[in-house]
Formats: C-alpha cells, sequence, structure tokens
C-alpha cells in the first residue's frame, strides 16, 4: 500500500523525500518509547522484586508466599469470589441483555440507562450503601424485615462471603450485559422464526437456536465478570476485612504495614497477574473465533419477540435488580447525606446540612482531593486522549514496522490489576533514578497506563470508521503526516476521541485499587479521602462526597452520550 | 452540641485574652515565614480539624495542614515517605508510645520541651526529653442500652469471653489503632494470647479506627464494643446515642498519645509554636471539656459526668515493650481474628 502510494507519488512529481523519511516518524518513536517507561520498567522491578534477593535471584519469596496459610486463604478466598461473581454476572445479564434487546419489554430505555447507571457506579461506594442497607443488625432492610416479621435473625447478612459476591455482581454484570446485547442485536431473526414455524417453543428456540450463537459473548462477558472481580479492592475491603477474610488485594494493601514487605507484596501479586492474563487469552481466542455467519448484523430483520403475559412480571425482575444497584444504594445515600445518624429514621430533628459543610469546608483534606481528583482526570485524559489516538492512529493506519507490537502494548496494562500496578509503580518510582513517590505523577502514570486499553479501545474503533482515502488525497496534494493529522483526521475523529477522553476521566476519578497504595497526604483524591472517612466510620462525609463523585460521572456521561449521539453501551457495528 | 460550641467560644474568649502573650513570642514573625505545620495525627477527625482551627486564630497567617489517620498508618506513612526521600511531616502525634521509641533510636525526633510540661505526671514524659504525652483515653466496653439491659451487660473483660455474645460484638484494629495496639498488649500482659483466642471465638466484626466502635454499637449494629477509646464512646452518649460505658475492675488499659517534632523538620518554629499551643491549660482544657478526652496538664478541670483518672485502675504498659511486640501483635490479632 505504502509502496504503491510512494509509486503514485513519484509520478505525480512529488519529491520522494516525502514517502520515503516521513518526518512523523520521531513522534510515533517517542510515543512508542513511553508505552515501554509506563509498562516496561515498572513490571520489570516487580518481576525482580519478587525474586530477588541478597544474592541473586531467589525462589524465597515464592515459597514463603506458599507457607503462610494466612496468605494462600486469602488467594483460595479471591477465587470464590471471582468464579461465582462471575457466574452470578451471567444469571443477571445475559436475561436482561436479552429482555432489552430482543423483546417486546416496556420500558426497554429505561433498563439500558439503568444498567449504564450501575456500569458507572464506582463499585466501592456501592459496596459503602450496602453496610447500611444489610448490615446484620442496623441495616435498614434488616431492621425493616424484623419490624414485618418479628423474627429475630437478620434477613440478609451483607458481611459474608455471598454478601460481597451478591456486591460485587450488582456492578459488574453491565459486561456480560454489554457482550450479550450488542451480539443479541446483531443476530437476526430467521433462525428463531424458523424454529418457530418447525413448530418449537420459546424455550427451545432459546436453548436451540438462541444460546449457542451468544455462548462466545456469555463466556466472554463471563471472563470479563471475573476479572474485574479479581481486582477489586474497595469492596472486600469495606464488606470482608470486618467479616474477618482477606481477598487478594486487601493482602496485598496489608503487606504495605510498617515493616512493609514489598518483597512478598510483589510474590503475591504475580498469581493474580497471571491469572488476569491467562484469561483474557482464552477471550481473546474464543472472540477470535469467526465460525458464525449468523451473527453478521448484516441482512435480516429483528423482530421483538412477544413476551405475551410475562411482560409484566419481565419488567417488575428487572426494576428489582436495578433496585439492588441503584434506587436503593443511592436513596440510603442520599439519606445518610442529610442526617445526623443514618440508623435513626429521616425526622425533622435527623436531617442536617452538616455533613456538606463538614465535609467542605471543615475538614481540610476534601477541597485539596477534589482538586486533586480533577486535576488528575483532566491531565491524564487529556494526555491519554492524545496518545490512544496517536497509537491507533499508528495501528489502524499500520504506519510502522511492528504497529500490532504497539497495539499488543496499549492493550497490555489490562492484565494488570490496579494493586499490582500500584505495587510495581511503588517499587519503580522511590528510588533513584525516577524519584515520582509524593508526586501526582506517580498517579498520573498509574492512572495513564491504568486507563491506556479502555481509550485505546475507544480510539481504534474510531478510526476504524474513518477511510483512509481523505487521507491519502491530502497527502497526493502534499501535506505531511502532522498536517494530515490535524486538518482532516482529528476533526472527523473528534467526536470518537471526546469519548475516549470521557472513558478516561471516568476511570480516573472513581479509581481507588491503585490510589489507596500510592497517595501521599499532599497528593490524596477523592476516593482515597473516601476510604479514609470509612475507617473512622464517618458515613455522613462519605454519602456527601460519593455523591459528589456520582454527579461528576453523570455529567460526564451524559457528555459522551451527546457527542456520540448515542448511548454508551454501544453496539458493535 | 450548643454547650460544646459555647465551651469553644469560652476558650477562643480565653485564647484572645492571652492573645498579647502569643503575640510576643520572639518565634512568630520566623514561624510566619514558615507559613505552615503539617500535623500528621492520629486524634479523632473532627476533634484534630477544631484544634487546628483554633491555633489558626489564634496565630493569623500561620495554617496547620491536618493529615488524619490510625496511628499505625501514620508510622508507615513516614517511613514510606522518608524511603522515598519524602521530608512532609513537621509534627507526629499517634497514640502508639512504641512507636516514639523507634523514631528516637532512629534519630528522627527533635528534642524539645513544651512550655508548660514541667507538671506533667512521669507517665506523660520521656526520660530523654523527645516527645511528650499530648493527651490520654482508656480502652473500656461499651454496650448499646436498648440491646442490652444494664443486668446482663459485661462488667469485666472476662464476660466479654461468654458464647451468649457471639456474633454480637465489635473490635477495632491494632493494625490500624494505636489506641487498640496499646490495649491489645495490656491485655495480653494480663491474661496471655489465650484471652484473645477465646475472644475470636465469639466472631467478632472487626473494624478499624478506635473512634468506629462508638458509632457501630450506636446504630445497633453491634450490641458490645469490647474495646475503643473511652473518649469516643463519651462524645457518642452525650449526643444522645443509647449507649453506656462498663470501666472493667479489674483494669483499664490507659493509653497516653505522644507527639514529637520530627528531626528533618523545615518549619521548626511553627512546629514549636503549635506544639506549645497544644499543651497550654486552654486546649489540654478543651481536649477534656469537649473531646472528654484526659490529659497530663494539673490544672484541667474534668466533666463531672465521667469518672476521673485517678479513681480508675489503670493497666499501662512501657513503651519500649510496646515497640519491641508491635510485629507480634499485629501477627497474632491478625492470626486470630482473620484479618
Amino acid at each position: 500500500m505504502s509502496r504503491v502510494l510512494a509509486e503514485d507519488l513519484a509520478r505525480a512529481g512529488v519529491p520522494r523525500r516525502w514517502a520515503g523519511l516521513d518526518r512523523a516518524l520521531p513522534v510515533w518513536a517517542s510515543v512508542l518509547l513511553a508505552l515501554v517507561f509506563l509498562m516496561a520498567l515498572p513490571i520489570g522491578w516487580l518481576v525482580w522484586m519478587s525474586v530477588g534477593g541478597a544474592a541473586g535471584v531467589t525462589p524465597r519469596h515464592y515459597l514463603a508466599v506458599l507457607h503462610d496459610p494466612a496468605l494462600m486463604k486469602a488467594l483460595w478466598n479471591t477465587v470464590v469470589l471471582a468464579f461465582w461473581a462471575g457466574l452470578a454476572s451471567i444469571a443477571v445479564g445475559a436475561p436482561l441483555a436479552w429482555l432489552t434487546a430482543r423483546t417486546d419489554l416496556p420500558g426497554k430505555g429505561l433498563i439500558r440507562s439503568l444498567v449504564l447507571a450501575s456500569f458507572v457506579t464506582p463499585p466501592f461506594l456501592g459496596a459503602f450503601a450496602w453496610v447500611m442497607l444489610a448490615g446484620p443488625n442496623a441495616g435498614l432492610l434488616n431492621v425493616l424485615w424484623r419490624d414485618v416479621t418479628g423474627a429475630a435473625d437478620p434477613l440478609v447478612n451483607i458481611f459474608t462471603m455471598p454478601g460481597l459476591v451478591f456486591v460485587v455482581t450488582i456492578y459488574t454484570f453491565p459486561y456480560v450485559y454489554i457482550m450479550v446485547a450488542n451480539t443479541l442485536a446483531l443476530i437476526a431473526s430467521d433462525l428463531e422464526e424458523a424454529a418457530a414455524i418447525l413448530g418449537a417453543g420459546r424455550l427451545a428456540i432459546a436453548r436451540t437456536v438462541t444460546l449457542p450463537m451468544v455462548l462466545p459473548a456469555l463466556v466472554s462477558g463471563f471472563i470479563l465478570a471475573v476479572l474485574q472481580a479479581l481486582a477489586l479492592f474497595g469492596s472486600p475491603a469495606i464488606l470482608a476485612l470486618p467479616a474477618g477474610f482477606h481477598t487478594i488485594t486487601t493482602q496485598i494493601w496489608a503487606l504495605f504495614q510498617y515493616p512493609p514487605k514489598v518483597e512478598m507484596a510483589a510474590a503475591v501479586s504475580m498469581p493474580l497477574l497471571l491469572a488476569t492474563a491467562l484469561l483474557l487469552l482464552v477471550q481473546k481466542r474464543l472472540l477470535g473465533r469467526r465460525g458464525y455467519a449468523a451473527v453478521g448484523g448484516k441482512g435480516g430483520q429483528r423482530r421483538p419477540i412477544p413476551l405475551g403475559a410475562w411482560r409484566y412480571p419481565a419488567l417488575l425482575g428487572a426494576l428489582v435488580v436495578m433496585a439492588c444497584a441503584i434506587f436503593l444504594p443511592y436513596g440510603v445515600l442520599a439519606k445518610a447525606a442529610f442526617a445526623r445518624a443514618w440508623a435513626q429514621p429521616l425526622t425533622w430533628s435527623n436531617v442536617t446540612l452538616g455533613n456538606v459543610t463538614f465535609t467542605f469546608f471543615e475538614y481540610g483534606a476534601t477541597q485539596a482531593a477534589v482538586l486533586n481528583t480533577l486535576e488528575l482526570g483532566v491531565a491524564t485524559a487529556t494526555i491519554g486522549a492524545v496518545l490512544v489516538a496517536l497509537l491507533s492512529y499508528v495501528t489502524s493506519r499500520r504506519l510502522i514496522l511492528g504497529h500490532q507490537l504497539v497495539a499488543f502494548l496499549a492493550l497490555a496494562p489490562i492484565v494488570i490489576p490496579g494493586v499490582v500496578l500500584a505495587v510495581a509503580l511503588f517499587i519503580a518510582y522511590t528510588r533513584p533514578p525516577f524519584v515520582l513517590y509524593g508526586t501526582l505523577a506517580i498517579l498520573f502514570v498509574a492512572y495513564l497506563t491504568k486507563e491506556m486499553p479502555v481509550g485505546y479501545a475507544q480510539s481504534e474503533a474510531t478510526f476504524r470508521t474513518i477511510p483512509p482515502e481523505l487521507e491519502d488525497a491530502g497527502r497526493i496534494l502534499g501535506a505531511g503526516r502532522l498536517r494530515i493529522l490535524r486538518d482532516v483526521t482529528a476533526p472527523l475523529a473528534r467526536s470518537g476521541i471526546i469519548a475516549a477522553w470521557c472513558f478516561i476521566f471516568i476511570g480516573v476519578i472513581r479509581e481507588l485499587s491503585a490510589s489507596i497504595i500510592l497517595f501521599t497526604p499532599n497528593t490524596k483524591v477523592m476516593s482515597v479521602v473516601i476510604f479514609d472517612l470509612k475507617e473512622e466510620g464517618h458515613f455522613g462525609a462519605i454519602a456527601v462526597l460519593g455523591i459528589a463523585m456520582l454527579l461528576l460521572t453523570f455529567a460526564t456521561v451524559a457528555l459522551v452520550q451527546r457527542v456520540l449521539g448515542r448511548d454508551v453501551l454501544g453496539v458493535r457495528e | 452540641m450548643r454547650l460544646t460550641v459555647l465551651r469553644i467560644a469560652a476558650a477562643l474568649v480565653g485564647l484572645a485574652l492571652a492573645g498579647p502573650v502569643y503575640a510576643q513570642d520572639p518565634r512568630l514573625d520566623a514561624a510566619k515565614k514558615e507559613g505552615k505545620v503539617v500535623w500528621y495525627t492520629s486524634l479523632a477527625l473532627p476533634s484534630a480539624e477544631k484544634v487546628a482551627k483554633l491555633f489558626e486564630t489564634a496565630y493569623p497567617g500561620i495554617k496547620v495542614e491536618v493529615h488524619r489517620t490510625g496511628s499505625e498508618r501514620i508510622l508507615s506513612r513516614v517511613m514510606q515517605e522518608l524511603q522515598a526521600g519524602i521530608k512532609n511531616a513537621d509534627i507526629v502525634h499517634t497514640s502508639d508510645a512504641g512507636h516514639f521509641v523507634l523514631l528516637k533510636n532512629k534519630n528522627l525526633l527533635l528534642k524539645y520541651t513544651p512550655a508548660g510540661v514541667d507538671g506533667f505526671p512521669a507517665g506523660f514524659k520521656d526520660k530523654d526529653g523527645y516527645y511528650f504525652g499530648l493527651r490520654a483515653t482508656v480502652n473500656v466496653i461499651a454496650y448499646n442500652t436498648k440491646a442490652v439491659s444494664a443486668a446482663d451487660a459485661p462488667k469485666t473483660w472476662k464476660d466479654l469471653l461468654d458464647p451468649k455474645w457471639k456474633g454480637k460484638m465489635v473490635t477495632a484494629h491494632p493494625g490500624y489503632s494505636g489506641v487498640i495496639a496499646t490495649h491489645v498488649l495490656a491485655l495480653v500482659n494480663q491474661y496471655g494470647w489465650d484471652y484473645f483466642k477465646q475472644l475470636a471465638q465469639n466472631r467478632l466484626m472487626l473494624v478499624q479506627s478506635a473512634v468506629d466502635p462508638s458509632g457501630v454499637v450506636a446504630s445497633g449494629e453491634r450490641a458490645v464494643a469490647v474495646d475503643g477509646g473511652e473518649y469516643t464512646f463519651y462524645q457518642t452518649k452525650k449526643k444522645g446515642n443509647p449507649l453506656e460505658i462498663v470501666y472493667p475492675k479489674e483494669g483499664v488499659p490507659l493509653v497516653v498519645s505522644p507527639t514529637a517534632i520530627m528531626s528533618f523538620t523545615a518549619r521548626p518554629n511553627a512546629a514549636k509554636l503549635f506544639t506549645d499551643f497544644t499543651f497550654s491549660r486552654e486546649i489540654q482544657q478543651v481536649m477534656a471539656d469537649s473531646e472528654g478526652l484526659y490529659t497530663g496538664h494539673p490544672e484541667v478541670k474534668y466533666p463531672t459526668d465521667k469518672p476521673k483518672l485517678s479513681d480508675l485502675k489503670l493497666l499501662t504498659v512501657d513503651p519500649e515493650e510496646l515497640e519491641k511486640r508491635n510485629e507480634e501483635i499485629k501477627k497474632r490479632f491478625v492470626e486470630f481474628f482473620g484479618a
């Protein structure tokens, strides 16, 4: 392609140097260098720390992990949590996806919006809200349950493994939902109708026709959900620690207590890193299979399946799920924000603005943290959006040798859970030559690395929709790559790049698992302040900050929807 | 609440009257140039913010940066920062006296005797003159009066081992709180680790800060707190929550929370001014009145609705021992309680 172009240009009388020596090359080279810097240095240090000893390489730290029953228990708890959260996400996400994508369920748009809301809700806020809802004794649902039934035992105890699985699931099922809904939207109704004509019942059709076609999406969604559950820090810290058990993320964090055992933290990080990489590999294999000609998105009509008498029961079911994920938690947060005592009824004497004034005006850490969060959010999103735009431009136009490697590196951070990334960055940047610990820069590096895959995926999809012919035309007219990028491609890609900006921004303002290890008192962010307040039991202030965080998130989501002209959950096209 | 406001107002008036004395301090100009003082403190958040505001009112132009977290987290933070060459903290104040032994041995403390500590009891003073007890509290049992009658309530530490409390109790964490680390060592010295092994059989809810059990019990989430700073229970009770405090007869672990200036401080004048301020009679009185803390200041008057320190049998621990057994305390606690 480029050789042909060069020959064309030569024939057109354009000097050869335009085609031969691309002036943009330094840009690509530095982008690539940044990638190596963000990824290779920290992960290299992490691996070295896990095997390094006074006398060279040693398996000592791994053996210590293996022989520590507490660490092994934490690993096992993580496996249990991730597996069940994955399965439960399918049980919730798949039916919801089917209902909104393929049936005549009333209020489909509303349900979709609510799934989106659950998708962007910081999981640790949800976990915190569920402490107030389903703490075994003071939890509002349990109080209600006892009042109504007179029972002595609580209805639910959120401080248990099933409780943790539940809370993780209600904010993780959107991953399954997105995968399945987007696949279903691409399947024509023909096959299902053929089966119906041949006399198959609705269930038989679902089992023998629809299910096999969405199976890859289901498994893929399951893996994404498992990955989310593996990497979570906030929810287990809020729900598992009070119940007296660790998951691997909280355990890694605990290893940072004085005297810190960074080598152990590095060694425990490795299984988590490998498990994530393995699961993603499986997912890639699954999605890479192109054996489903029926999932084409072309031709055929998609007629909604009538639910008949089940319309309203199905809607009720969907609303119950959304009540658990959105209505109840948001409601109790709002109550806590304006109540003196969250567990007491909201009478006039219990209403106060004191939490708001305390949070924003009396508690010195808040204002700085809000500023830090916004600063980091804007900086990471802006630089990140430019970076992923350049990267995806390079890879989608195959501009340099090894563009596949660039694509791989840009997506690679997705295998690194936030806590593990933080451990790696902590090791890499608390020592010369790069001492970034104690500055916002280390958080910036963490966020940029962590959010790059999401931004890259969004940006790459954008460039794929822009045909290269326009750029070629510009080149024929003599413009350099950078000028074309600025004058031709960028305007076309604008909305996609703004969307990438927003995705990164949303990811940054809710980030907790890496921040909790990397922050210092002067570089606190909102999520860390919320976690701090939680440890001292300041429910009202947490609720106020949490609501502020939600408002910021939803404002950003609204911006994306406006820019993209569709909802964020997207349909693969 | 109203009462608290009045007391603070009174304290402020007191400070204003004392103003000229402060204003004449020769260190004031230097301190103003330094502009601020960075305070790593484990004092409960609203209390710490209150003390900071009072200082800023008394010394306009010098800001107090409050960084509040648990004692054990403060130590981790200071040491991690030093490893990266960050010298941020001017004053460190935690409830784990062992920390100050450690910091002193590492030459990280500035030798400074705050004004007015001469009359303090010996337990509030480092013999080498590096750190001094800013405040004190005791660990107590507390229960929710709606859930437990006074007759049924636990009276002694050993009463908490009764299986009837299974699933009904809450403890704070020695891996976070210095108040609790001190408490655990005091009871281990009294009853051995076996006490905590048995206590863990009752499946306690684990929270982090020694401030938090009061909230958990007040909300009714758990009926009984097996430890926690007495001052937080006192404050919670004063706010009208259904909560009663039990001072076990066998003795209550005394927690003296020292404060010290870091040797590497870039703001020594502001740090010294602030330290003197916190040891002044007015501020020590504020801590006793509105926070319900004990102090070492001989002239401080205490609320009449709580026992005096001298009325209680106190279990004390040696800071040196606390420092030496710090890791053991955290490790065994996690071993028994799970996290």
